[in-house]
């Protein structure tokens, strides 16, 4: 243990990146680890809270609630489905040159994961403008011509923005995030040895993608079977 | 010991080390960072207890003869919001905790410092949005939020005020992610986790608390948000909701949020304790464990508020029970605590009294907390002074003892000077009286019958409810003159040196006021916690 720690501290004397406060490398980067999954423990906390709001509305108006999701378009859901998915691998690559220290790939998939962010959100404003429209936005001016139960068909808009609105707003603070990283990987801040920020947003990242990959059954796929899908 | 800090030039220490405003206002030391909570969390008690004195002056005439009836609505939403939001739920971590968890596992400094400096300034942007609302109208639903009252019928700024409780949230999301991942990684070589003092513990029990609860209140007031401003509603029946909905979600994080006001508080007086019982806490592991089995059980009760929502009466059996299982890991402690005094050399100084204060009123508090837990006799006083009494002997007479008991105990550390121990334990006593008079009326008024959140009350109740104004009178005397001696000590209090009291936890070993790395050297451990086979015992008076 000692001889281990005097390695690391002739090391720390080295390292630019190792804050103060720290004994070693190791030990940020096992901090930076620990402190992310216990955000994403506290996320999911977060989402919980809409996703049993969701569950309980289904199971007491199930009719409603088949009604209201086929009146999403599972095509366009399908495909931002798709782009979040090919996101997700896009980010994966761009960790994993990252820990190759490999500049030039890390900087060309982090940029191809915020073009598939940009899309996703794009898609999305096209459907709540779709929505719009349709005047399917709850409030006021809720429309439902033919529906059997006007009231939980609202609901489930209601829980469809909410949930889908949510998520959203994750996905435009890690646009966000990703601008800045971008710009830091560009600069060569990174490297083989030190690329805690990357890692971390992966992370961050994938567990928004799972988030949607939750939503997109739960809102477009409740009853689809024997129905046309288009 | 006033030998020892006889050289004249003065050491450098986190307050001296830097000067000017923006060396605070960018500060990413710990210590400093519980200064600038110190300071605003005192502010927010003083609004919230400003509050508490109109709702007691209205209650000493049976008429509403000084606020009419909406502005007590708001008046005691104002008190609620402010004590729960922005004094209770920080006070202790994020002041005490802040300052003392990376001294007491030997770390330089919480494992992210920029995080803990933002969790302050998102708690002031979340403070100032509870200023702007207090200035500009206030609002009247309670600090409960209650739909439809609060989306559909409210005449106040409902969506603002939620988005200051929203945003007050994820600063304590952030001081829970910090202290958790400090303690797991930045203790000190020879540290074991059964060598952590209890009050660590507690802070730990606390974190696991705040990072899955205060997300699930985030998200309710997010809905409550949607209803209320954009009409995307979730709860009022009129959108097809269910408000039982959004009374489940606000306990789900409101019951364990007394546990994030409490566990603190447990952790001081584990600590007070063992230094003036001059012995390790009795059943150490038994009380480190309760805290944790305090945070698991915690999140299962919360169907205890909702005895009389339209809860089903098995739901109800379930929930009472579970509360019942509770209270048996805050048993344990109280016990525990009173075994470590049994048969130790006690020595009454200030931060020991409060400590004797707090096992006398929180083992109140937590008894009538069964009574309430009884489904049957709950019905009878379900939103009654009865319910009023029985919290504020666990807020006031448990967490804000707990609070008083640690400023107390670690001033002299904090600020390097001792306090006159004579006005702090006058102040103790006032305390004491005056919290006493001031809610054992209550529970007599709530077994009666009389109702929470009237300005108006019949003629019969007078006596018992001018008692109370009067307790509240003494009460506010008792916490006003900690703040006379104290800053008196600022400036004339004799050099605490480094272990004024004789304690053996980590922090008390370096020196007071601790410089900004905390210590010279990082410190290993070797010896078991609270041993006191060489601890020298001053004497103090
Ligand atoms: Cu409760």
């Amino acid at each position: 243990m000692s001889s281990h720690s005097s390695v690391a501290a002739h090391d720390a004397a080295h390292d630019p990146n190792l804050k103060h406060h720290f004994e070693n490398a190791d030990q940020q980067k096992e901090s930076a680890s620990i402190g992310m999954w216990v955000f994403l423990l506290t996320e999911l906390m977060f989402f919980g809270g809409l996703f049993l709001a969701y569950f309980v509305y289904r199971q007491w108006y199930p009719e409603a609630f088949i009604a209201a999701s086929n009146k999403t378009d599972v095509l366009v859901g399908a495909i931002n489905t798709t782009v979040l998915i090919c996101s997700s691998l896009t980010m994966a690559l761009a960790v994993h040159y990252a820990s190759k220290g490999r500049r030039e790939l890390l900087v060309l998939f982090l940029i191809a994961t915020l073009l598939l962010g940009g899309i996703f959100l794009g898609v999305k404003g096209y459907e709540y403008h779709d929505k719009w429209v349709h005047h399917e936005i709850p409030g006021e001016h809720f429309e439902c011509h033919g529906c059997a139960d006007e009231v939980h068909t609202q609901l489930f808009f209601s829980l469809y923005f909410g949930m889908t609105g949510l998520h959203a707003s994750h996905m435009i603070i890690g646009f966000g995030v990703l601008l800045v990283l971008i710009w830091q990987a560009w600069k060569g801040q990174f490297s083989a040895k030190w690329y805690t920020p990357i890692e971390m947003f992966g992370l961050y990242w994938h567990f928004v993608d799972i988030v949607w990959i939750f939503l997109f059954p739960l809102l477009y796929l409740i009853d689809r079977v024997g129905r046309p899908l288009l | 010991m006033i030998a020892a800090s006889a050289p004249v030039k003065e050491q450098k220490n986190y307050l001296n080390a830097e000067n000017g405003l923006k060396s605070w206002l960018l500060t990413q030391d710990h210590k400093r960072i519980a200064i600038l909570y110190l300071l605003s969390v005192t502010v927010f008690f003083i609004v919230g207890g400003l509050f508490a004195a109109l709702i007691r002056l209205e209650l000493t005439t049976p008429a509403g003869d000084m606020l009419d009836s909406n502005t007590y609505n708001k008046v005691f939403t104002a008190h609620g919001v402010v004590m729960i939001f922005f004094f209770l739920i920080p006070s202790i971590p994020a002041i005490l905790g802040n300052f003392l968890l990376p001294l007491m596992i030997g770390a330089k400094d919480l494992a992210f410092p920029r995080i803990n400096l933002l969790s302050w300034y998102v708690y002031m942007l979340g403070g100032t949005l509870g200023v702007i609302v207090l200035a500009t109208g206030g609002v009247d639903t309670g600090w409960t939020f209650y739909t439809p009252l609060s989306t559909t019928y409210s005449n106040g700024y409902v969506v603002l005020t939620a988005m200051a409780a929203f945003v007050a949230g994820f600063s304590s999301i952030l001081t829970g992610l910090n202290f958790i991942v400090t303690v797991h990684r930045m203790r000190a070589p020879g540290l074991t986790w059964f060598r952590l003092p209890l009050f660590v513990w507690a802070h730990y029990a606390t974190s696991v608390i705040m990072i899955l609860g205060t997300p699930v209140i985030a998200v309710t007031l997010f809905m409550l948000m949607l209803e209320r401003g954009l009409h995307i509603g979730f709860f009022d029946p009129a959108y097809g909701g269910d408000p039982v909905l959004f009374q489940h979600l606000f306990w789900f994080y409101s019951h364990p949020a007394v546990y994030i006001m409490i566990l603190p508080s447990m952790g001081v007086i584990s600590e007070v304790m063992s230094t003036f019982c001059t012995k390790k806490p009795f059943g150490y592991t038994f009380i480190a464990f309760s805290s944790v089995a305090i945070a698991v059980f915690g999140f299962l009760v919360w169907g205890h508020h909702l005895f009389v929502s339209s809860q089903s009466a098995y739901a109800g059996m379930v929930f009472s029970i579970l509360t019942y299982i509770v209270a048996i890991p805050s048993a344990i402690k109280v016990f525990n605590w009173a075994a470590t005094m049994y048969k130790g050399q006690v020595r009454l100084t200030a931060p020991m009294l409060y400590a004797i204060g707090f096992i006398g009123l929180f083992t109140v508090g937590g008894l009538t907390g069964l009574f309430l837990a009884a489904m049957g006799l709950d019905v009878h006083v379900t939103d009654t002074y009865f319910v009023v009494a029985h919290f504020h002997y666990v807020m006031v007479g448990g967490a804000i003892m707990g609070y008083m008991a640690g400023i107390h105990y670690w001033w002299p550390k904090i600020t390097g000077r001792m306090y006159n121990q004579l006005w702090a334990k006058v102040s103790c006593c006032l305390v004491f009286i005056g919290f006493n008079l001031t809610f054992f009326p209550q529970f007599v008024l709530g077994y009666m019958g009389m109702p929470r959140r009237y300005h108006v009350y019949p003629a019969e109740f007078q006596v018992l409810n001018v008692l109370s104004s009067g307790g509240a009178a003494i009460l506010g005397l008792g916490y006003l003159i900690p703040a006379v001696y104290f800053l008196w000590s600022l400036k004339y209090g004799a050099p605490a040196g480094d272990n004024p009291w004789g304690a053996t936890t980590l922090e008390w070993q370096t020196s007071s006021p601790p410089p900004t790395t905390n210590f010279e050297v990082t410190p290993v451990v070797t010896t078991e916690v609270y041993d006191y086979t060489n601890a020298e015992v001053p004497h103090i008076v």
